[in-house]
């Protein structure tokens, strides 16, 4: 019992990660209409500037603060440069300049930082882990990501649901080309907000610096999973965003905890297992797979 | 097409007073993994290659000699083309480099098909341990198992009885799984196989804890080996559950990016920077003067292929077209391995001893990976007896 | 995306097809071209790029005339090159698969399986994904590659992630295709009748269904036309297209593994299409060329390449529209629209 318990946290907790990267997604997904598959390497910028800024200053909050600032300061410059010139253009010329984007943010994090990974020290107060109840133990630190989590989704539910940016955002979402008709300044309100979508991504980046380790690729590997949460939640919507990367986090962590003990039943152990990682590495995809054909356009679809 | 890479020794060839004839320096081209998360492997495997070639003035075993780089991304179709363009257009006989077995394994057949010689710095895929052996492919760093074997028997002489085993889910996860039972003599509880590329092994604590196991063995090289052992360690295990390890999965560069996690892990492994033979001491002051850094065993590797070519061009003069000659010369190994005693066995792979080596907080209060005990002694590996050469 | 017609008016058909008897003419001579410039692993490149060029065109087909952007089509090569990779292995060991002799290292029993498996894959997923439209197309599609990314890394008995060896390549009878050239001209043979049989199919009555519901599906639905089969028809010959040229790839690199269905492989298919400008007949080809020819030139220059190669793919997609065929346009002065 304290096994499942301990595991559905560590679902919850890969949920929170996930949502943080795909709440920015979504936004510029669903607002914009741009596939910003350099999403990940802003990511990868928040936790290498993290990194560098600890390792320089020995303080996790200053260099937390550098992280956040840093991936929203190059997602903002990163949208008016670029981004900017590709919102009239179809998917496919925004994924091929995006990935042109990643290869060149790899690489150019490789000339500046080397290929070694970087180490972060998790800091002082969050160190450890406590007893939360019976004989669960869980790591202090990633109850600070899930409580980051859920703060800036609270966040984001007030910015979005009170604040005047948060009616452009809504009604940007429902009728793109109505909010410019209206005379609101687009450009702006795009810029501020891709530079938020940033932030959101860098922030991620921050809180996995300590835990996972802080290498050139890092983003790649999550774009993926962050695609599949946006477009089961829903493409545009932050609420979809946060139930989808609960979905799949509770999944992913759950297969690959129990899926190997439910196949011991049918066969030998070893193949058991390495069939088990395989089967449960499909899992994700095959559930997206399953929410596309039932509901097409995802759980909570933003508009229509 | 100006291929990139650089001459190492071609100005020195140019002046040198070779006594017979002015010759040209003989072409070496190095297939090796230099981008992506583990490029840093494949770097400390050649600055340890051209540091042998260096401290010979531009010459292995006295022979001029030219290294062509170029980096396979990783990529077995990448590293095809690399080494067809060596062997096509730059007439090189020679090759060596390889990181990872899966691009060993789709570039290595091409270069024995085309009559090429084949020294590897640390791939050692068994596929090409046992029946398809060949007389031209040398192994000098280890056959993969041999690794997690040591780690095996490291365990069984520590004395643990009860073990929990993790590995990625591929071929050279999946090898050092059945190579360390192979030489653990007590009860293995559960076997988890993770991703290739997963980030987050939280699930896997929890199993970890779950099993409450008297020893944990896991192989995760590279960026993995460090997400790991720091995870494990935030889950408070590192204190409760000690860990076993081949040298793969905790190199002086993890070693570096985990910091006080690696605290008292135990390490076997066939190289340590601290081995007292002559030869390794020379190494080791060398490579830290020219790069300032403590060579990793990948380097110790890279330099140790150096000089075992150097042997062998040594052996016949410098010619390397005459590939049974060079092979014959580089079978003898003549040369002072930085690991100690190194002679290769029946199919061309290693037979050395493995150490026991474990992490400890040195007088200076860095932490450095100490050599505690040998394990194993002039072992060989499981696939020897298959090859009919 | 501009209109292109590969329509040919009459009077310039003659010109047309003397240029494109000259640019087979040089492919052909490539070898000896190759050798003669002392540059022999030349011809090593071009066998890739030609096979490349394959599998480009054919998800051209589906992405530019046909609207369908597939973010999966590395699933297709993979599964096509895993059919050659599996009939060998059966063919050296002699195992039989589920009861069935399937070993073959015949060219000409490989190469049409794989190109039918493919493109029965192609038929079930397609026919599921297709239910979907748009993002969620899209991304439909690199969830069901995913999935057998994974199904291969899996599939421990045929190499798992580390893939199977192909020793020796599929033979043809007369023909010996362990010989560099003689392979090159094999793969040659295939392309230019790929793209015969495209520049066939996109001219024909179901090319311009395509091309109709490309511009607007609601449309072609308005006046009658049932869209769903003329776009599993077009997403399932896409599939086959790259699953030739999976299986030819397979022979050439005599190797294959997962990677071959790894996303970033339907990100360099997708790549090639929109270098050369999606929906146009020879982008697709012209894409190959010059996306592995500066692969490999800038690889060869500095090992980080890729920080000048991303540029140049940001600035190639804000400048041209439409890619090397925008380009082209745009040098000549023409409008861009």
């Amino acid at each position: 019992m304290s096994l499942l318990i301990e595991q559905a946290l560590n679902g919850v907790q890969l949920g929170f990660m996930l949502f943080l990267l795909a709440a920015g997604l979504t936004l510029i997904f669903g607002i914009m209409g741009v596939i910003n598959l350099a999403h990940g390497s802003l990511y990868m910028i928040g936790a290498f500037a993290m990194a560098w800024v600890a390792n320089v200053t020995g303080s996790f909050l200053i260099a937390a603060l550098a992280g956040l600032l840093t991936a929203g300061a190059i997602g903002m410059l990163m949208e008016y440069f670029i981004i900017r010139k590709l919102y009239t253009r179809d998917h496919l010329d925004q994924v091929l300049a995006t990935f042109g984007l990643i290869l060149f943010f790899n690489q150019l994090t490789v000339l500046l930082f080397g290929r070694q990974p970087l180490f972060v020290q998790i800091p002082g107060f969050l160190e450890g882990s406590i007893l939360l109840f019976g004989d669960v133990r869980y790591p202090v630190y990633r109850i600070a990501i899930i409580a980051a989590g859920l703060l800036t989704a609270i966040g984001l539910y007030l910015l979005i649901a009170r604040t005047r940016l948060g009616m452009l955002i809504r009604a940007g979402a429902a009728n793109r080309d109505m909010v410019r008709a209206l005379g609101v300044d687009i450009r702006l309100l795009y810029t501020v907000l891709f530079g938020l979508g940033a932030m959101l991504a860098g922030l991620a980046g921050v809180m996995a610096g300590p835990i996972l380790s802080v290498q050139v690729g890092m983003g790649e590997q999550v774009l993926i999973l962050t695609f599949v949460v946006v477009v089961i939640g829903g493409v545009g919507s932050v609420r979809g965003a946060f139930v989808g990367a609960m979905i799949v986090g509770v999944v992913d962590t759950m297969l690959r905890a129990f899926l190997p003990q439910a196949f011991r039943q049918l066969m030998a152990g070893p193949d058991a297992d390495a069939l088990a990682a395989g089967f449960s590495a499909m899992g994700v995809y095959m559930l997206m797979a399953f929410v596309l054909l039932v509901k097409p356009k995802g759980l909570l679809p933003a508009h229509g | 097409m100006t291929l990139k890479g650089f001459v190492s020794g071609a100005a020195f060839a140019l002046l040198s007073y070779a006594p017979a004839m002015a010759q040209q320096p003989v072409k070496i081209g190095m297939v090796t993994t230099l981008s992506g998360p583990g490029g840093y492997l494949g770097a400390d495997m050649r600055d340890a290659f051209n540091l042998a070639i260096e401290m010979e003035g531009g010459k292995l075993g006295g022979v001029p000699v030219q290294v062509l780089v170029e980096d396979d991304a990783l990529k077995p179709g990448q590293g095809k083309e690399i080494a067809e363009r060596f062997m096509k257009t730059e007439r090189v006989k020679l090759l060596t480099g390889i990181i990872f077995s899966n691009v060993a394994g789709a570039v290595v057949p091409d270069v024995l098909d085309n009559g090429g010689v084949y020294v590897s710095p640390n791939a050692g895929p068994s596929n090409f341990a046992g029946k398809e052996c060949h007389a031209n492919y040398f192994v000098v760093s280890w056959q993969n198992d041999t690794l997690h074997e040591s780690a095996g028997q490291n365990a069984t002489n520590l004395g643990f009885k009860r073990a929990v085993v993790l590995a990625p889910n591929y071929q050279a996860g999946r090898d050092a799984i059945s190579g360390f039972k192979r030489f653990f003599k007590g009860e293995v509880l559960g076997e988890i196989y993770t991703r290739l590329d997963q980030t987050d092994f939280a699930p896997e604590m929890a199993q970890v804890r779950a099993a409450k196991p008297d020893v944990v063995f896991q192989f995760h090289p590279g960026g993995l080996g460090i997400t790991f052992a720091r995870q494990y360690q935030q889950a408070g295990l590192l204190e409760t559950i000690p860990m076993v390890v081949a040298s793969p999965s905790l190199d002086s560069v993890i070693l570096k990016a985990i910091g006080d996690a690696a605290l008292g892990i135990h390490i076997s492994s066939h190289w340590n920077s601290d081995l007292p033979n002559a030869a390794n001491k020379e190494f080791v002051a060398a490579f830290q003067k020219k790069y300032g850094r403590i060579p990793s065993y990948y380097a110790s590797q890279g330099y140790d292929t150096a000089r075992a070519i150097g042997a062998a061009l040594k052996g016949t003069g410098g010619k390397v077209d005459d590939t049974k000659a060079f092979s014959d010369a580089m079978r003898k190994a003549d040369f002072q391995s930085v690991r100690g005693d190194f002679k290769f066995g029946p199919n061309n792979h290693p037979i050395n001893d493995w150490y026991s080596l474990r992490v400890e907080r040195a007088s200076d209060g860095n932490l450095a990976i100490v050599t505690k005990a040998k394990i194993l002694e002039n072992h060989s590996d499981f696939y020897a007896k298959d090859c009919k050469m | 995306m501009a209109d292109l017609k590969t329509t040919v008016a009459p009077a310039s058909a003659g010109r047309t097809y003397a240029i494109i008897a000259i640019v087979l003419a040089l492919l052909a001579a490539l070898p000896f071209i190759a050798d003669a410039i002392g540059q022999p692993a030349l011809t090593s490149l071009a066998t890739r790029i030609s096979i490349l060029a394959i599998g480009a065109a054919s998800l051209n087909l589906a992405l530019g005339y046909c609207g369908l952007v597939s973010f999966g089509h590395a699933a297709w090569y993979g599964v096509g090159a895993y059919v050659v990779g599996i009939m060998y292995r059966h063919s050296v060991s002699g195992d039989p698969f589920l009861g069935f002799s399937i070993g073959s290292d015949q060219l000409l029993v490989t190469l049409p399986l794989a190109i039918l498996i493919s493109g029965l894959f192609a038929l079930v997923l397609g026919a599921l994904s297709l239910r979907t439209s748009g993002v969620q197309f899209i991304m439909i599609t690199l969830a069901f590659a995913q999935m057998l990314f994974f199904f291969f890394v899996a599939l421990k008995a045929y190499g798992g992630d580390d893939g199977l060896i192909v020793r020796r390549r599929n033979v043809l009878p007369f023909i010996d295709t362990r010989d560099g050239p003689t392979f090159y001209w094999v793969c040659l043979f295939f392309a230019v009748a790929w793209f015969a049989l495209m520049s066939r199919i996109v001219t024909s009555r179901f090319g311009r269904v395509l091309e109709g519901i490309r511009q607007s599906e609601r449309r072609m639905a308005a006046i009658g036309v049932s869209t769903y089969p003329y776009k599993l028809a077009c997403f399932v010959i896409s599939g086959m297209g790259a699953g030739l040229a999976g299986a030819l790839m397979a022979n050439h690199a005599r190797f294959v593994s997962p990677d071959m269905l790894h996303w970033t492989q339907s990100g360099e298919f997708m790549i090639m299409v929109i270098l050369g400008g999606a929906g146009t007949l020879f982008g697709a080809a012209a894409g190959a060329v010059v996306l592995i020819g500066l692969e490999t030139q800038l690889a060869a220059l500095t090992e980080h390449w890729q920080v000048i190669l991303g540029p140049l793919l940001v600035l190639m997609i804000i400048f041209t529209r439409g890619g090397l065929s925008g380009l082209v346009r745009l040098l000549r002065g023409g409008r861009n629209e």
